[in-house]
C-alpha cells in the first residue's frame, strides 16, 4: 500500500527523469546534428514537467478568487515555463538554422564526417 | 532625480531597445551609431550605479514597483556594480572597433544584424549581473547565450558553424542545468528571489533536493564558466569567431558566469552550507589545478595564436575556481580581481589578435614572424599583455596573483604556492612561442601587409593595454571594489 503510494506520488518524477535521461542520452549518443537537437528538445522539456506538476494539488483550481473554492493551484510555474518554452523554441530553431547552415558548407549533417573533413585542411595549414 | 530612480532598469532597457532599433534601421552605419551610443550609455549608467553603491549600498529596484520576493527585483550590490562595470565598459571598447574588424571577417548585408546581435549579448550580460530574480537570470542567460551562438556563427570559417553548434549543444545543456538547479530550490522554498531564497533555505538546510539543486547548478554553471574538463566547447569557438566577438566573450561571457557561481554559492546557499556538507573544496581545488596545468600546457602546443589564447583562458579560469575554494575573503578578492584583471588582458589580447588577423591575413605562429619588425606596437602590447597573463609585477595580473598566493599562505598551503607558481611558468613558455616567432625570426617575404592598422581598431587596444598597466599600478578601484565585494559576499552567510 504505501509503496504504491509512493510510486503513485512520484509518478511525474519517474516520467521527468526518464525524458531527463533519454534526451541526454541522444545528445550525446548521436552523430546526426539533428537528432541531437531533437534529443536536446526531450532534455528540455523534461524540465517543463519538473516545474509544473508540483504546482499543481489535487481538487485545486486556477487561482481566481471565489468563495465556493479554498484550494488553489499554483499559477507561477506555467508562467515561468511558458517563459522556458519560448527559450526552447528559440534555441531549437536556432539549432536547425545552423545545421542548414552546416550542411551548406559540408555537405553533410553527420558529426563525425564533419570533424574529419577539417582534420585533412588544417593539417596543411599548419605546414 | 527620478531618472536616477531608474538607473537599474536602463542599465538594462537601454541596450535592449537598441537591439530592435538596429534591425529597423537595416543601415549598417545607423545601427552602428546606435549600438554605440546604447553601449556607451550603458557603461555611464553602469559607472553611476556603481558611485551610488560606493556611496549609500546595495540599491534594491522592484521591477513595475511590484515589491520583492513576489516581482522581479534588481539588485544592484557591491559585487554586481563591479561586474556592470567591467562588461559594459569592454562592451564600449570594443564596439567602436568592431566596424572596421566586422568588415573584413563579416559580410556587409549582415552588419547591422551583428550589432543587433552584439547589443542582445550586452543586455544578457548586464541583465545576469544585476538581477536579484533566479528565474531572470536564466532568461538573460539565455539571451545572451543565443546571441552569442549567432556571433561565433558569423566567422568567416565554416568551421565556425561548427563551434557555434556545439557550443550551442553544451551551453544548452549547462542552461537546463541551471534551470533544473533554480527547480529544484523553487520546489524547496516557493520562492524565486535570491535574497529570500538563501533566507528561506536554512529551514530545508541538507534536504536532498537542496543538496541536488547544487550539484545541477555547480555543473551547468562550470560548463557556462568553462571550468576544466567542461571546457571543449570553448577553444574552437574563441578560434573561429570574428576577432571583435573573441574579444568581447574572452572578457566578458565567462566571468559572468563566474559572477553567476558566485552569486549562488555565497548569496543563495552561503557558503557554510556549500562548503560543509559537499566537499566542494577539494571538487574545486581539484578541478581549478587541473585546468591550470593541463590547459595552460595545451596552449603551449598549439599552432594559431587566438587557439593558444583561448586556451590559456581556460587555464586562468582555473585560477579563478581556485580563489572560490579556499573559502575565505582573501581567497575571494583574488577571484573577483582575477575575473577583473584576466578579463581586460584577454580582451586586450584578442583585440590586438583582431589587427594581426587583419593586417598579416591570419594569427597562426608560421604568419605572424617578424611581427616585432612589422607591427612593433602591436607586438609591444602583445609583450605587455603577456607578461600580465604570466603575472610579472606592474600588471595587472600580478595584482591578482599575488592575492592568491596571499590567500594560499593565509591557510598554510605552502604546496599551492609552489603550484601557482609552477603553473605560472607554463604561462611564460606560451607567451614565449608568440615572442619567439615575433622578435626571433625574419619577416616572411612571402606575405605582405594586407591593410594598415586603423586607428579605430588600434585606439580601443591600446585603451585596454593601459588598463592593463594602469590596474598593475594603481589598485585602489580593483583591490578597493574586490575586498568589498569579497567582504560583502562573506558577510552574507
Amino acid at each position: 500500500m504505501n509503496t504504491t503510494m509512493t510510486l503513485g506520488g512520484h509518478f511525474t518524477y519517474f516520467i521527468t527523469i526518464f525524458l531527463m535521461i533519454a534526451g541526454l542520452f541522444i545528445v550525446i549518443a548521436r552523430g546526426n546534428l539533428i537528432k541531437k537537437l531533437i534529443g536536446l528538445g526531450i532534455f528540455q522539456t523534461s524540465v517543463y514537467l519538473l516545474y509544473i506538476a508540483p504546482g499543481k494539488l489535487v481538487g485545486g483550481t486556477a487561482p481566481i478568487l471565489s468563495d465556493a473554492f479554498s484550494v488553489y493551484s499554483s499559477p507561477l510555474p506555467h508562467v515561468l515555463i511558458l517563459t522556458a518554452i519560448v527559450v526552447g523554441v528559440a534555441t531549437l530553431a536556432l539549432g536547425l538554422a545552423l545545421v542548414v547552415r552546416i550542411r551548406e558548407a559540408y555537405d553533410s549533417i553527420e558529426e563525425d564526417e564533419i570533424l574529419n573533413m577539417d582534420a585533412v585542411p588544417s593539417r596543411q595549414e599548419q605546414a | 532625480m527620478s531618472l536616477a530612480q531608474h538607473l537599474p532598469a536602463l542599465q538594462v532597457v537601454i541596450p535592449l531597445l537598441a537591439a530592435p532599433m538596429t534591425v529597423l534601421l537595416r543601415q549598417r552605419t545607423l545601427a552602428f551609431a546606435v549600438a554605440l551610443l546604447a553601449s556607451w550609455a550603458a557603461f555611464a549608467i553602469a559607472i553611476a550605479l556603481w558611485l551610488q553603491v560606493d556611496a549609500s549600498g546595495t540599491i534594491s529596484y522592484a521591477i513595475g514597483s511590484w515589491p520583492a520576493p513576489w516581482g522581479i527585483e534588481y539588485r544592484v550590490d557591491r559585487l554586481s556594480s563591479f561586474m556592470l562595470v567591467l562588461v559594459s565598459g569592454i562592451a564600449a571598447l570594443v564596439l567602436p572597433y568592431c566596424r572596421r574588424s566586422i568588415e573584413d571577417e563579416v559580410p556587409q548585408r549582415q552588419h547591422y544584424l551583428f550589432y543587433t546581435m552584439f547589443v542582445l549579448c550586452l543586455t544578457g550580460l548586464l541583465g545576469i549581473s544585476i538581477t536579484g530574480d533566479a528565474f531572470n537570470i536564466f532568461v538573460f542567460l539565455e539571451v545572451s547565450s543565443l546571441s552569442t551562438y549567432v556571433l561565433i556563427a558569423l566567422g568567416r570559417d565554416r568551421r565556425a558553424l561548427v563551434a557555434s553548434y556545439q557550443y550551442l549543444i553544451m551551453g544548452t545543456i549547462g542552461a537546463t542545468f541551471i534551470v533544473i538547479g533554480i527547480g529544484l530550490l523553487y520546489l524547496m522554498t516557493g520562492t524565486l528571489n535570491l535574497v529570500d531564497m538563501g533566507q528561506r533555505l536554512a529551514a530545508v538546510q541538507g534536504t536532498r533536493p537542496v543538496l541536488a539543486a547544487l550539484a545541477f547548478l555547480t555543473v551547468g554553471i562550470s560548463l557556462k564558466l568553462a571550468l576544466f574538463p567542461l571546457h571543449q566547447w570553448l577553444p574552437n569557438a574563441y578560434t573561429y569567431a570574428p576577432s571583435a566577438v573573441s574579444a568581447f566573450l574572452a572578457a566578458t561571457a565567462t566571468k559572468v558566469a563566474v559572477y553567476v557561481l558566485l552569486r549562488f554559492y555565497f548569496s543563495v546557499f552561503g557558503q557554510s552550507q556549500v562548503f560543509d556538507q559537499l566537499p566542494m573544496q577539494q571538487a574545486m581545488l581539484l578541478l581549478a589545478l587541473a585546468g591550470m596545468f593541463a590547459a595552460s600546457a595545451t596552449a603551449i602546443f598549439q599552432s594559431d595564436l587566438k587557439r593558444l589564447f583561448a586556451y590559456s583562458s581556460v587555464g586562468q579560469i582555473g585560477y579563478i575556481i581556485l580563489g572560490l575554494s579556499f573559502d575565505s575573503t582573501t581567497g575571494l578578492t583574488a577571484t573577483i580581481l582575477h575575473l577583473f584583471n584576466h578579463g581586460i588582458t584577454k580582451g586586450a589580447i584578442f583585440m590586438l589578435l583582431g589587427l594581426v588577423a587583419l593586417v598579416m591575413g591570419g594569427t597562426s605562429l608560421s604568419r605572424i614572424q617578424g611581427l616585432g619588425k612589422r607591427m612593433p606596437l602591436t607586438s609591444l602590447g602583445m609583450v605587455i599583455c603577456g607578461l600580465s597573463l604570466i603575472g610579472v609585477p606592474g600588471t595587472a595580473g600580478f595584482i591578482s596573483k599575488w592575492y592568491l598566493l596571499l590567500a594560499a599562505l593565509e591557510q598554510g598551503q605552502w604546496w599551492l604556492v609552489f603550484l601557482i607558481l609552477l603553473s605560472s611558468l607554463l604561462a611564460v613558455a606560451y607567451v614565449w612561442r608568440f615572442v619567439e616567432a615575433a622578435y626571433f625570426r625574419e619577416p616572411r617575404e612571402d606575405l605582405d601587409a594586407k591593410a594598415t592598422v586603423p586607428w579605430s581598431m588600434a585606439l580601443p587596444a591600446a585603451l585596454l593595454v593601459a588598463a592593463t598597466v594602469y590596474f598593475g599600478l594603481s589598485t585602489a578601484f580593483t583591490v578597493g571594489s574586490a575586498s568589498q565585494a569579497a567582504t560583502f559576499l562573506m558577510g552574507v552567510r
